[in-house]
């Protein structure tokens, strides 16, 4: 199993969390805003503390509150993409894609990503040139350069006209198909969750 | 019309202790800025009004406080006297020790809202990319907060050049050691035929703070053109 989740935490009055067990593919969580879908995949990234419950990816036990096991995040192997595409605002689009490359053990070759991803062309750009669409496809590339277990994807397609969306689409079923990485991905729009999803999980 | 060189001497003199004093209180000023922005602690509120003392005490108090810790008898004076065997009492050193504390709160403010500036979010999203706390600090965080610590180093700078109070009541205003810019305007004044000195040190005095506050705006400007952030 890919994904084996059950967190909960309280914030404010709400109690937030997911409890699903995902394999391969694409898992599209699916909700209403203000479900908790993003505090999930923060908790599941290890950037907020579950107060209760357990996250094992691909077979390694991330957290657990029974065993007190809490990986740090830089150690936890689940590459991110967030809503916002978070770039590195004083480095170039090719020293943003390659921050989190290792030498060893790069399961995705650089060529092979810029190149099914369309950013080639953007490498010498500074982020704040990009638009919307190009921003989020290098964060993408960052997040897949980092050699991840896992791709958690947060509204991915939010905010971007039919055409970008297309495009991010097609690079979702590139790295469900070709490259073989499962993906976890929140969205609150049924027709991207059906298109896209092996399973959906309701949050 | 130039200036004597007496006149450059004291300009030479004045650059010095501001430059010694930024750059020794950088390294101080950047920590605290940082316990100030990130720091969770008890007594947080009484170190930041503790920072901010010098700003606000009268001069001349300063420098008397100054004068009792690093005097022969001080804590500080007399463990720099036995372990290192110098002394900053009437020293250009004592000069350059004055015009940083009195630097001090806005090198501070400077760096501490350069370091808040800094989106949180970023420093999250290199953690997943696999970059511990310190490559985090190092890559994201201390380049982001440049703007600030550069603007902040100019400002302490020119700071630094105007101080008189503190230093003279620090380390007295001894010709070639201690008489910087505003104490040789000082002296100048006291002399019946001083204008002309004064009118040359005060215009040389304008120049440096003038360029100094321009290069501070400069940098802030252009940080936060790079640094926006998408």
């Amino acid at each position: 199993m890919s994904f084996d989740i059950d967190v909960t935490k309280r914030l404010g009055d709400a109690q937030v969390g997911a409890a699903f067990v995902a394999g391969e593919g694409v898992t599209v969580l699916f909700g209403p805003s203000g479900a908790g879908k993003t505090s999930t995949l923060n908790m599941i990234a290890g950037l907020i503390r579950p107060d209760w419950g357990h996250v094992h990816v691909d077979g390694e036990t991330l957290f657990d509150s029974g065993e007190r096991i809490d990986v740090a995040v830089e150690r936890r192997r689940i590459g991110y993409v967030f809503q916002e595409p978070r770039l590195f605002p004083h480095k170039r689009v090719r020293a943003n894609l390659a921050y989190g490359r290792h030498d060893a053990g790069e399961s995705f070759a650089f060529d092979d990503v810029i190149a099914f991803l369309g950013i080639g062309h953007l490498l010498d750009r500074w982020p704040r040139t990009l638009s919307g669409g190009e921003a989020r496809r290098v964060a993408i590339g960052r997040a897949l350069l980092a050699n991840p277990r896992t791709l958690l994807l947060d509204e991915p397609l939010s905010s971007l006209d039919d055409a970008r969306r297309e495009e991010i689409m097609r690079a979702i079923e590139h790295i469900r198909d070709v490259f073989r990485l499962p993906v976890l991905m929140v969205t609150h729009d049924m027709a991207e969750a059906e298109r896209l999803a092996t399973r959906v999980v309701r949050v | 019309m130039s200036l004597t060189p007496t006149e450059w001497q004291i300009v030479g003199l004045s650059l010095k202790v501001a430059l010694v004093a930024m750059a020794a209180t950088l390294p101080v000023a950047f920590a605290l800025a940082w316990m100030l922005a990130r720091g969770r602690f008890p007594g947080k509120v009484v170190l930041d009004a503790l920072v901010h003392l010098p700003l606000v005490l009268p001069p001349v108090v300063t420098g008397w406080l100054l004068l009792i810790a690093f005097g022969p008898h001080g804590p500080i004076g007399a463990m720099l006297q036995n372990w290192f065997g110098v002394g900053v009492l009437f020293r250009w050193t004592g000069a350059a020790i004055a015009a940083g504390v009195m630097a001090l709160p806005l090198m501070v403010r400077a760096m501490r809202l350069s370091i808040e500036a800094v989106d949180r979010r970023l420093e999250s999203a290199a953690r997943t990319l696999g970059a511990g706390p310190w490559r985090v600090f190092g890559g994201i965080t201390l380049p982001l907060s440049v703007p600030g610590i550069l603007a902040g180093c100019v400002l302490g700078f020119a700071r630094s050049i105007g101080e008189f109070g503190a230093t003279i009541t620090f380390v007295s205003n001894i010709p070639g050691e201690t008489r910087t810019l505003p104490l040789a305007i000082y002296s100048a004044l006291q002399l019946p035929d001083g204008d002309a000195e004064v009118l040359r040190l005060a215009l040389v005095s304008v120049a440096l703070s003038l360029g100094a506050l321009i290069a501070s705006e400069l940098i802030a400007r252009r940080g936060g053109r790079t640094l926006h952030v998408v």
